[in-house]
Order: C-alpha cells, then sequence, then structure tokens
C-alpha cells in the first residue's frame, strides 16, 4: 500500500509538507478546543456526537481499513455497551463511572465473542457473518423486554452535576476521543498493526510466514470493538437513552459509512466522515422532508469520485502536486 | 399543511412588523414575539402517512382560527422524527436549543416519544403529546411538564371495550396482538377488565411488528371456539390483519373487536368491505353526530378530501386546547409554570372529543368514550359510528389510582389477567 511510501521519501519538500500538516494539526486542535466558547448549547451537542461517532468509525477503520476485514456490527458492539451503562445505573445502582467500565467491558466480552466467530472468513462472508451476529444482539434487544424495555428503550438519568452542562461533557468527549485517536493510531502503527496490513494485503503470504493470522485478526477484532464500546458508553451518557435502534443495523452501516466518507484506513478520516455525515444531516434535514435522499446522492457523488474518502483523496492530491 | 417556505414568509413577515414597531418601548415588542411552537411528526419512515395526518390536523385548527393569540404571531416549525427515537431526540434538542421554543407538541410512535420525554425531564420544558399513549408517562414514571392533552393511553381504551363484550354476552375471548409495549397495554387493559368481569382470556397471541402472514394465527384462532376475538395492530399490519380475517372466512362467523387504531381512518379507508361491523372502542368517532365532530369532519374532509384520523382529531383538539391555555396566560408563554398550570386547568367544550374534556390529577384526559362499529356513510364511504357511550373514562377506570399503580406494567408476561 502507498500510505507507507511518503515516510520514507525525506526530501526537503517532505520536510516542509510535514512541517505544514503539523501546523494543520495544531491549527485543527485549537478549533477543536475553542468551539466550546463559541457554539451556543445546541450545535455543542452536535459537535460532542461527531466526536463520539467519530471513535466508532475509527474502531471500524482499524478493521476495515487495516486487517481488510470490513464489519457490519459494530453498531450492535456500540449499542451493546450503551444497554449495559443505562441498566447498570438504573438497575444495579452502580456509580456511572463502573457503570462505563462494564460497558465497555461487555462490548469488548461481545466483540471477542463475535471475533470467535468471524476470524475464519474474510471478504463478503465476513460482511455477511459480521451482520448476522449484529442482527443477533438487536434481536435480543428488541425482544427481551423484561430487561431491554423492549422497543420502548431504556431511560437514564445519567447527566446530571457536572455532565450536565454542555461544555464540560463536550471538553471530556474530546479528551477521550483524541486519547482513543492516539491509542488506534498508535496500534495500527505498532508492529503487531504492520502484521494486520500484512494480512490485509495478503493473508496467505502472511501465514506462510509464520504468522497467526486467525489470532491476529481475533485480537484486531477484539480491541476494535473495545473502542466501539468506548464511543457506545459515551453516547449512552450523551443521550441518557437508548433503544434498539441503537444497535440496529442502521448503526453499524452508519460507522462504516462514516469510515468510508472520510477515507478507510487513514484514522483520522473517521473525524472528517463523521462531521460530514452528521453536519449534512443536521443541515439538510432542516430545508427538506427529503434528506435522506440528498444524504444518498451525497454518497454516491463521493463514491464516484473519491472512492478512497475525503482524507483519502486529500492525500492523494496532496502528493501529487510535488 | 404548512410547509417551510411559507414559514420562512411568515417569519419574514413577523420581523417586518417587529422591525416597524422599533420606536415602541422595549416591553411592547417583547410582547409581540412570536409564540413558538415545536411540532414533532414521522414525515419519513414507517409511519409518515400518521405524521402527515397529525400536522395536518395541527394545521387546520390555526387556519381555522387564526395564527394570533393576545397579540402574539403563533409560529409552528416542524420537524421530522423519522419514526426513530435518536432522531427525535436530536430534532427535540434542535428545536429548543436553536429555535428556542416555547414548548414541543407532537411524536407518533411510543419510542419517540419517551425520548424526547426524558429529555424534556432535564430541562423542564413543556412536551404535550395527544398520541403518545404509553401508559406509565402519565402514571408510574409521570414527569411533572409532560402532559397528555387530548391524548389517551393503550390500556384506557379497551377497559370499556371489555365491559361492553360482557354486557353483549361475550364470555370467552382470544387476543391477538403486536408484540410490543402498546399492544401489551392494550391488551392488558382488556384483559384484565374482561377476566375480573368473569369473562375469560382462552388465549393470546402476540405476533411481531410488520407480519406479512397472519394464517398461522387465524388458523388456530378459528379452532379455539371463542365468542370474539380481539385484535390490536396498528398500520400496514392491521390492514393485513383485516384483509387475511375476512379472505380466512373468519368474518362474520366470529366477531372481531379490536384496538381502536385497527378501525382507524387512516386503516379502513384504504380497504374495501373487509373492516365492515369491526367493533372498536375511542373517545373520538368520526360517524358521531354531534356538532362539534360534524363540523370538524366536514372542514376536514374539505380541506384534505379524507376522513380524519385518530392523528388528525387528537392534534386539531390539543391545538385547541393549547390555544384556550395561552389565552387564559395572556400569551406569557414564557413563564412554564403558568402555561403548565393553565394547561391543567383547561375544560374543553367543543372539540371533536365531546362534550368537556379535562385533566385528571397525573396529567391525563378524562372523557366519554364510544364504543363504534365500523358503517357505510350514504356515499359509500366507511367510517366509524356510535353504539355505545361510557361517560367519564380516565386513565385508572375504576381503580383507585395509587393502588392501580402498585401493580406492575403490562408487558407480555403481565395481562392482569384473573384466574
Amino acid at each position: 500500500m502507498t500510505s507507507l511510501a511518503p515516510t520514507v521519501v525525506t526530501t526537503n519538500k517532505s520536510g516542509l509538507r510535514s512541517a505544514l500538516a503539523w501546523v494543520g494539526s495544531a491549527a485543527i486542535l485549537f478549533v477543536l478546543i475553542a468551539l466550546p466558547f463559541v457554539l451556543k448549547s445546541y450545535h455543542l451537542g452536535i459537535a460532542t456526537q461527531i466526536l463520539i461517532f467519530a471513535i466508532l468509525a475509527m474502531s471500524v477503520d482499524v478493521l476495515a481499513g487495516f486487517a481488510g476485514r470490513t464489519p457490519l456490527c459494530h453498531g450492535a458492539i456500540f449499542g451493546t455497551a450503551t444497554y449495559f451503562v443505562i441498566y447498570g445505573v438504573n438497575t444495579w445502582g452502580l456509580p456511572l463511572p463502573v457503570a462505563m467500565m462494564i460497558g465497555v467491558a461487555a462490548a469488548t466480552a461481545v466483540a471477542a465473542v463475535f471475533a470467535l466467530l468471524a476470524v475464519r472468513v474474510s471478504g463478503v462472508y465476513f460482511l455477511l457473518l459480521t451482520l448476522a451476529l449484529g442482527l443477533v444482539i438487536w434481536g435480543i434487544c428488541l425482544r427481551w423486554s423484561q430487561v431491554t424495555g423492549g422497543e420502548n428503550g431504556l431511560r437514564g438519568d445519567l447527566r446530571t452535576g457536572a455532565l450536565a452542562d454542555p461544555a464540560t461533557f463536550y471538553a471530556l468527549v474530546l479528551v477521550i476521543s483524541l486519547c482513543a485517536f492516539f491509542a488506534m493510531r498508535r496500534f495500527v502503527n505498532s508492529p503487531f498493526g504492520l502484521t494486520l496490513r500484512g494480512i490485509r494485503d495478503s493473508e496467505s503470504r502472511m501465514a506462510s510466514m509464520g504468522y497467526n493470522v486467525t489470532l491476529h485478526v481475533f485480537l484486531a477484532f477484539t480491541i476494535s470493538g473495545f473502542f466501539a464500546g468506548v464511543a457506545g458508553a459515551i453516547y449512552a451518557v450523551f443521550n441518557n437513552f437508548v433503544s434498539p435502534s441503537a444497535v440496529a443495523l442502521a448503526q453499524s452501516v452508519q460507522g462504516l459509512l462514516m469510515a468510508i466518507v472520510g477515507g478507510i484506513g487513514t484514522l483520522v478520516g473517521s473525524f472528517v466522515g463523521a462531521a460530514v455525515i452528521i453536519i449534512l444531516e443536521q443541515f439538510v434535514s432542516a430545508y427538506t422532508e427529503r434528506w435522506q435522499m440528498v444524504l444518498g446522492i451525497v454518497f454516491i457523488l463521493i463514491m464516484l469520485f473519491a472512492p478512497e474518502g475525503i482524507v483519502g483523496k486529500s492525500r492523494t492530491l496532496w502528493h501529487r502536486r510535488k | 399543511m404548512i410547509n417551510r417556505r411559507k414559514l420562512l414568509k411568515s417569519t419574514a413577515s413577523i420581523s417586518a412588523v417587529a422591525a416597524s414597531t422599533v420606536s415602541f418601548p422595549a416591553i411592547l415588542r417583547a410582547q409581540a414575539a412570536p409564540i413558538k411552537i415545536g411540532l414533532m411528526a414521522p414525515l419519513t419512515g414507517v409511519l409518515a402517512a400518521g405524521g402527515k395526518e397529525l400536522v395536518e390536523g395541527f394545521e387546520l385548527w390555526w387556519e381555522r382560527n387564526g395564527r394570533e393569540i393576545a397579540g402574539r404571531k403563533i409560529e409552528i416549525t416542524v420537524e421530522d422524527d423519522a419514526s426513530n427515537p435518536d432522531t427525535a431526540l436530536q430534532k427535540a434538542r434542535r428545536l429548543v436549543e436553536q429555535t428556542n421554543v416555547h414548548f414541543l407538541v407532537g411524536n407518533i410512535v411510543a419510542n419517540t416519544g419517551l425520548a424526547v420525554a426524558n429529555y424534556v425531564k432535564g430541562n423542564g420544558v413543556p412536551y404535550f403529546i395527544p398520541v403518545i399513549a404509553a401508559d406509565d408517562l402519565t402514571q408510574r414514571n409521570r414527569i411533572p411538564n409532560v402532559l397528555r392533552i387530548a391524548g389517551y393511553t393503550g390500556s384506557q381504551m379497551t377497559r370499556p371495550l371489555a365491559d361492553w363484550s360482557l354486557k353483549n354476552g361475550y364470555k370467552k375471548v382470544a387476543t391477538v396482538s403486536q408484540d410490543y409495549a402498546y399492544g401489551h397495554e392494550m391488551c392488558g387493559g382488556f384483559a384484565q377488565t374482561f377476566t375480573e368481569g368473569g369473562g375469560q382470556i382462552v388465549q393470546q397471541f402476540w405476533h411481531p411488528l410488520n407480519t406479512a402472514d397472519f394464517s398461522p394465527y387465524l388458523g388456530q384462532l378459528q379452532g379455539l371456539g371463542v365468542d370474539a376475538i380481539f385484535g390490536m395492530e396498528t398500520g400496514a399490519d392491521a390492514s393485513r390483519f383485516l384483509q387475511q380475517y375476512a379472505n380466512f372466512g373468519l368474518k362474520g362467523k366470529i366477531p372481531l373487536i379490536s384496538a381502536m387504531n385497527v378501525a382507524d381512518q387512516s386503516v379502513i379507508r384504504t380497504l374495501g368491505d373487509e373492516p365492515m361491523d369491526v367493533v372498536s372502542c375511542a373517545m373520538f368517532c368520526e360517524g358521531a353526530q354531534d356538532e362539534a365532530t360534524k363540523t370538524f369532519v366536514g372542514e376536514y374532509e374539505k380541506r384534505y378530501q379524507k376522513l380524519p384520523s385518530v392523528f388528525g382529531t387528537t392534534h386539531f383538539s390539543g391545538a385547541m386546547w393549547l390555544t384556550q391555555a395561552i389565552t387564559k396566560i395572556g400569551g406569557k408563554v414564557e413563564d412554564r409554570e403558568a402555561l403548565l398550570k393553565a394547561v391543567r386547568e383547561v375544560e374543553l367544550k367543543g372539540s371533536p372529543l365531546g362534550p368537556i374534556v379535562k385533566l385528571d390529577p397525573y396529567g391525563h384526559p378524562v372523557y366519554n368514550v364510544f364504543i363504534r362499529k365500523v358503517a357505510k356513510r350514504e356515499d359509500g364511504k366507511k367510517w366509524n359510528v356510535p353504539i355505545a357511550t361510557y361517560p367519564d373514562v380516565g386513565q385508572f377506570w375504576k381503580y383507585d389510582p395509587e393502588t392501580y399503580m402498585k401493580q406492575p406494567s403490562y408487558s407480555r408476561t403481565f395481562q392482569g389477567i384473573k384466574s
């Protein structure tokens, strides 16, 4: 894959470029930090939501972009954490941080089980198997109404005290999402992450070189599920409410779309993808009832003209301008 | 129905008015600021048709009575909740935090309403729910700023029907219902009252939402030897159930009694003769002959070329209710306490919901309830006509509220059946 190549070339020009990249990153970070001082509570809520979904999209990207396995179950893993957090606080009377940890643990456990079942296959079979597994979770949430509240879902009372303030909550989510970003970036650039890219590019070669492909994919899946769980646990606090729509297929597709729109295999693209999709949804739906159609057309255009995603396309254009 | 362009236009004219009043003292200008209402309805998704009728009903009232109360313009912002609770929550946030509406109205699907109710619980924004029927919103988990004006609960509606069934000589009944909270509540109300009155629930069938084929249930129902079958389906499920009930040859053999949704205009106007003679129970009956109903039905039909459904009717009455309350407080909707108090104190007269409607101390309306039957009007259109009336039916029927709320909420496993 070409993504490794630019780091090898060390000309003056690329030095300039990386300096520019640093300045750009610093500017973006500054904007992210400044947002609470500029935006009103509603828009800050949107920004918070973007960050939460960026974590979900990144977790999808770890698998889809780096291990070459496109999952359609991360919405279900995400929602598992959401359900556990609200149930934990409501029914078990746990303090919120403990409930969130349990939520993330539950999501990771679900991901591990899914991984055990799904590591055997790849390609379209992987897509279908993870889709089916996600639907199992959805089915449980819908039908086990004594516990999950069925169609009506569960309502919580989680956003109290300091968390009720949109700026504080945003700041907290910003810190968590940046931590998640750096952790996942470290993960995919680690030697282990490199083996994942190897598996993506040629599974048989990696196997013949003595790597335990199954184990590596299993671990990547579980770790990616952990991050989806983190996003889901924050979402519980954000929305104060959970229903089967949080674990539905649409949620998984949403996460995947965000990763694709931003740029698969870029991680940072997930922030862009989440921002584009959520802002478009907000903006377009204010003007027309047919906002879903507009979104659909935008997706088609992106796939036609920038199949590598917004960040991917910008990178290509950037490197071409030497 | 207002579209967004019209809304923008009216906003423009309002700002023009505001500009021309610049010379007035600040306090007068503040008074003239519009009253902003956030109306949420599923305009896309499974309940889009119902959502459209909801907006139509709400809109008809303002068209008829002017968009101004106590010198303040009424500005309605419509948002699509997409029949999805996450979207509903998002849109409620937008209406409250960005559009700065003074209160929220609407939603159809229970989970969207529950999500929004949980949101306004935190910030105290008044929220009025003429369709959201989830029992506990005005019972075990009631929220002071959520009021069910012109609305109803599932279990409330089927209790008079159970009483009527007993008096009509039905002893053994089987129920067939959608398997979700609203269905559990509708069936629960029926099953509890029916069995407490000496009736027997032979069997209960629960089918998933969007069931295409009812023949497995109909086949079993046929052989049970029951006096009547109670059906609880909404939307497309109701249409399919009625069609298959007739196709299966059960129609005319076993009487069908049903939740109000099965015989609602939104369902029966799309069908042929299948829904004829179905008996249901509701606080509204489009074929009733009182003046208020006749006027409303006539105007609705003239405006939208169809008979009104429960969604349009409740939101028309809801708008009427709000108008009375806002007029009483002189348009000062910023004072939430005063607004909620005024809404609680309204005694609604001359609405299509009957001679007098008022809220009980729990924020739920008390009114006359009709047992109604699907019949044909002279022009061949099907509508519901009243065959009996139960006066002053509330959400607690004949039970003591506090004792009643100690029993669990209705679910698939708890139907209140007395053996």
